[in-house]
């Protein structure tokens, strides 16, 4: 939602600022100080609606902006605590949805670990067994065997084709049912499209929320660039080494270290 | 050799601790947090410590820096396995006594790598 309002208030300001401002000097050139007076009135009833009109458009567009995120507005919200509409806004849906992310990726991260753990005794049993049988097998081959050894290698292999048969069964089931846990990737990627969406119109309704303040605050003369240098002067003087989580933007930045080749290089370049 | 792992994610103590026990290390406990790993450590015999960077409570360096600055555990070895990767975080880690750092995503073989160097020294 981009708001409609357009420079035409304060430039038709500045038209009405014009006259008025040729007008008080013929005034005052002619000693009329009754209509320079009344032509100052006239001045500040310009600035003054002007005010009111760019104020009047601040608050429709901030209006219009709550609405579209469904955030029940003001007081009467704080004064339901716990009503089923405070728990409606988009904003609020935004943040059980990336809760959902959470739980989703961890239930399928653990799920997977469960199925490959059952898959390494497996894996190894069979193995085993498979190294073994070979030592007895080469035996047979060369004819070093026994009759008896013989009927207990029979018997084992007989064993074996039944384990390696069940075995590789559960190991297929479990690659397979792995691949299905990989779904969670389709259900968060949904869910997080949507965040990224929202947060982007978010971003967008502040954006021109900011542009409309800034007439405002053209036509009242606040210099606003001294409070905001002021405000963003006292953020810097945090930490540089606070945690940021994850780098995915590292290709951007001159002081990510990449990977764990570099790490090292950087250490024993330090003398650690 | 008795093993404190730290994460807030128990997704990655159990990524660690199963790398740990295929290296042979199988007498490991867990916390989820500087906060809780820290009495742990003081009062439980530990070897070994590793923990990531980024928790709520108390994070690793500050952890590190505490366990450091307590005469009884100070020369506890430490690895720090962590996804934070700036130039001015690894060297902080570094000079406040950390034995190792692996960054996120790793690889069993950095992370056994790593741990061997640490035991070669000690």
């Amino acid at each position: 939602m981009t708001s409609k309002i357009t420079l035409h208030t304060e430039d038709s300001m500045i038209l009405e600022l014009r006259e008025c401002a040729s007008l008080l000097l013929e005034k005052l050139q002619g000693d009329d100080y009754q209509e320079a007076s009344k032509m100052i009135v006239n001045l500040n009833e310009a600035r003054d609606s002007t005010i009111f009109q760019c104020v009047g458009e601040l608050t429709r567009a901030l209006h219009e902006s709550i609405k579209n995120f469904n955030i029940p507005g003001g007081e009467q919200a704080l004064s339901q605590q716990g009503s089923a509409e405070e728990h409606c806004s988009e904003l609020n849906d935004a943040s059980s949805g990336l809760e959902y992310v959470l739980t989703l990726t961890k239930n399928a991260a653990d799920k997977t670990m469960d199925m490959v753990e059952e898959c390494a005794p497996i894996c190894n049993e069979l193995g085993q067994e498979a190294s073994s049988l070979k030592q007895e097998w080469a035996k047979l081959r060369n004819r070093e065997m026994s009759p008896d050894e013989f009927r207990a290698l029979y018997k084992r292999l007989d064993i074996y084709f039944e384990t390696l048969d069940a075995g590789t069964n559960k190991l297929n089931e479990n690659m397979q049912n792995i691949i299905l846990e990989q779904g969670f990737q389709d259900l968060t990627g949904q869910v997080l499209k949507k965040v990224i969406n929202l947060v982007t119109d978010v971003e967008t309704n502040l954006v021109s929320l900011m542009r409309i303040a800034g007439q405002v605050e053209s036509v009242v003369g606040i210099d606003v660039e001294k409070y905001t240098n002021d405000g963003k002067a006292s953020k810097k003087t945090g930490a540089d080494t606070a945690g940021e989580g994850p780098q995915y933007n590292s290709n951007k930045r001159s002081d990510v270290i990449d990977s764990q080749d570099n790490v090292d290089d950087l250490l024993s370049s330090l003398g650690f | 050799m008795k093993i404190l792992i730290v994460d807030d994610f128990s997704t990655m103590r159990r990524i660690i601790k199963n790398l740990l026990r295929d290296l042979g290390f199988t007498n490991t406990q867990e916390a989820d947090d500087g906060l809780t790993a820290l009495p742990m450590l003081k009062n439980g015999d530990f070897d070994f410590l590793v923990t990531d960077w980024n928790m709520p409570g108390m994070t690793g360096i500050d952890l590190l820096k505490q366990v450091r600055a307590d005469e009884r555990i100070s020369s506890m070895p430490i690895l720090m396995v962590t996804a934070e990767a700036k130039r001015d975080q690894i060297v902080e880690a570094a000079q406040a006594g950390v034995n190792g750092y692996v960054i996120k995503p790793f690889t069993a073989a950095a992370l056994k790598e790593k741990i061997e160097k640490i035991f070669e020294r000690v």
